[in-house]
C-alpha cells in the first residue's frame, strides 16, 4: 500500500486485524486459552515500601516523573538518580513477546525493567524508569494499576520519552533538521512555562506515553 | 465509558436524546475516519467528551482541527465525541486501531451507551476491500448501504427513492449453490459485528460503505461523505459538494515530509 519512507506500518492494512478472526464465536477451549494468555500477560505492580496484608492506602504523591524507553531511562540514570537521594519503592513485573521484567530491584542498565523511586528528602516525589516495552494490551492495565495506587489530587505528572526523528512530520526534510530536539504536549490544567515548543500537528504520540 | 468534558458552568453531561450518532469503523483505507474528520471540521463541531476505553491503542496529539495558533494546543486522544445540537448530531471519532480481542467488548459497551443516552439512530461509515468484489459488484457504484430492521421501516423508502444499492449477501460456502446467504464485509473492521449486534438489540443503525483499496484515500472520503450528505443533508450540496467540505489541518503531510535538497 502507499506509504512513505520512514513510516513503519505494522499491520497489512491500516484497518488492522482481520475481523473474521474477531467475529468468530469463542469455544470453551478458546476461552480457556485466552484466559491463560491474559493471566500470563497480567501486569503486577509491587510496592516494596508496603508490608503485605495491611490495608492499601494510596501513595501520597505531588510530582510523578515517568521515563519511558531506554533513552529516557538512561537520562534519569545519568543525571538524576543516585543511591544517596533516591530509594527504590516499587517494581513492575510483566511479560510480553518483546521482554520480560522480574520483581528484582537490582538491575543492570541493559536489562528490561520498570522501577519506581522516591526522593528521600521529599517522599511525595516519585520517579519511574520504564525501559521495558509495555505491549498494547498491557498499557491500560499498567496505567490503572500504577495510578490506582496513588492519591491524584494536586498531582503533577511529567512524562519523558523519545521518538525517532524519521517519524517526525514536517514541511522540510528531516535530513536538514538539527536533532535531537524537544517537543511537548500539555494538558490545559498545566499552567507552568513549558521549556520547549509544543508538538505541531499532524504529529502524534502513541503507546504508553500516550496512555 | 463516556467522560464528558469539563465545561465549567454548563450541565453535567450533554443530552443526546433523539440525536443521530455518526461514527466510523476503523476499516480499509480509514475512509470512515477521514469522512468523519471532514464532517467535524466543516461543521466546526464542539468536543463534548471522550471515551475512556482499553479497547483502542492509546494516542495523543494536539488539536487536529486547529485553524489558528490559539486553538491549536488542546489535547486530542483516540476516541472523542463531538456534538452539534442544532442538527441533533453527535459524532464519535476513532483515531487508532483496535487492540486484539477487544472488538466485541467495545461493540457491547458502545451499544449500551447508545441505549442509555437514548440516541435515535446510529450511522456507521465504513469501507470494504475493493479486490473482494464479485463480477457484478465491479460494475456500477462502489457505494453500498445496510439498514437494521428497525431503521428499514423508517427510512427504507428513502433509500429506494435515492436509488441506493443495498450491500449484497454472499453464499456462506462459495461454489455451493444452495447455501445460506450471509453478510461479508472484508476489511470492514467492526462493521459486521456492530451491525449484527444492532439488529439483535433492536437499535436503528445504518451502515454506509465504499469499496476501496489502501492508497490515497482522500477522494474515497469525499465520495463517502457526499453519499452521506445526500441522505442527511448536513451541508448544502447544490453546487459542487466536494468544495464545501473543509479539510482539517491534521491532513497535512499524509504522505511524508519535504524532500532533502541534497537529493537533486
Amino acid at each position: 500500500m502507499a506509504t512513505f519512507f520512514g513510516e513503519v506500518v505494522v499491520a497489512p492494512s491500516r484497518a488492522g486485524l482481520d475481523e473474521e478472526e474477531e467475529a468468530r464465536e469463542e469455544t470453551p477451549e478458546d476461552r480457556e486459552i485466552r484466559r491463560e494468555i491474559e493471566k500470563k500477560r497480567e501486569v503486577d505492580v509491587l510496592w516494596t515500601w508496603r508490608s503485605g496484608g495491611c490495608a492499601e492506602e494510596p501513595l501520597v504523591c505531588s510530582r510523578f516523573i515517568v521515563a519511558i524507553g531506554r533513552n529516557a531511562a538512561a537520562f534519569l540514570s545519568s543525571f538524576i538518580l543516585d543511591s544517596v537521594c533516591w530509594e527504590v519503592v516499587g517494581v513492575v513485573k510483566l511479560w510480553n513477546e518483546w521482554c520480560r521484567t522480574s520483581s528484582t530491584t537490582n538491575v543492570l542498565p541493559t536489562d528490561s525493567f520498570c522501577l519506581f523511586y522516591r526522593l528521600i528528602s521529599d517522599p511525595t516525589v516519585l520517579l519511574c524508569q520504564c525501559s521495558c516495552y509495555v505491549a498494547e494490551d498491557q498499557q491500560f492495565q499498567w496505567l490503572e494499576k500504577v495510578f490506582g495506587s496513588m492519591q491524584k489530587k494536586g498531582l503533577q505528572v511529567t512524562i519523558l520519552s523519545t521518538c525517532p526523528v524519521a517519524d517526525y512530520k514536517t514541511q522540510e526534510s528531516t535530513l536538514t533538521l538539527v536533532s535531537p530536539f524537544l517537543r511537548a504536549l500539555k494538558t490545559k490544567e498545566f499552567q507552568e512555562q513549558v521549556c520547549c515548543p509544543l508538538l505541531e500537528q499532524p504529529n502524534i504520540v502513541r503507546d504508553l506515553p500516550a496512555a | 465509558m463516556f467522560i464528558p468534558c469539563d465545561r465549567g458552568g454548563g450541565p453535567a453531561a450533554p443530552d443526546f436524546k433523539g440525536f443521530t450518532l455518526l461514527m466510523p469503523a476503523v476499516s480499509v483505507g480509514n475512509v470512515g475516519q477521514l469522512a468523519i474528520d471532514l464532517v467535524i471540521s466543516t461543521l466546526d463541531m464542539t468536543k463534548v467528551g471522550y471515551f475512556y476505553t482499553d479497547c483502542l491503542v492509546p494516542m495523543v496529539g494536539n488539536n487536529p482541527y486547529a485553524t489558528a495558533e490559539e486553538n491549536s494546543t488542546e489535547l486530542s486522544i483516540n476516541a472523542e465525541v463531538y456534538s452539534l445540537p442544532s442538527k441533533k448530531l453527535v459524532v464519535l471519532q476513532i483515531r487508532s486501531p483496535f487492540i486484539k480481542n477487544k472488538y466485541r467488548p467495545f461493540c457491547e459497551t458502545l451499544l449500551s451507551w447508545v441505549k442509555s443516552s437514548k440516541c435515535a439512530r446510529v450511522v456507521l461509515l465504513s469501507s470494504s476491500h475493493a479486490y473482494q468484489r464479485d463480477d457484478e459488484q465491479l460494475l456500477g457504484t462502489p457505494l453500498r448501504y445496510l439498514l437494521t430492521p428497525d431503521l428499514e421501516k423508517a427510512v427504507g423508502g428513502r433509500m429506494k427513492e435515492l436509488n441506493w444499492k443495498e450491500m449484497e449477501r454472499v453464499a456462506a460456502y462459495p461454489g455451493i449453490s444452495d447455501t445460506d446467504k450471509v453478510l461479508h464485509i472484508p476489511g470492514g473492521g467492526i462493521t459486521k459485528l456492530l451491525f449484527t449486534e444492532s439488529c439483535s438489540e433492536g437499535i436503528q443503525m445504518a451502515v454506509l460503505l465504499k469499496f476501496c483499496s489502501e492508497g490515497d484515500n482522500i477522494p474515497d472520503a469525499f465520495v463517502l461523505v457526499n453519499y452521506l450528505n445526500v441522505w442527511l443533508q448536513l451541508i448544502k450540496s447544490e453546487v459542487n459538494p466536494s468544495s464545501q467540505w473543509k479539510i482539517p489541518s491534521s491532513w497535512r503531510l499524509l504522505f511524508g515530509n519535504g524532500l532533502p535538497p541534497a537529493l537533486f
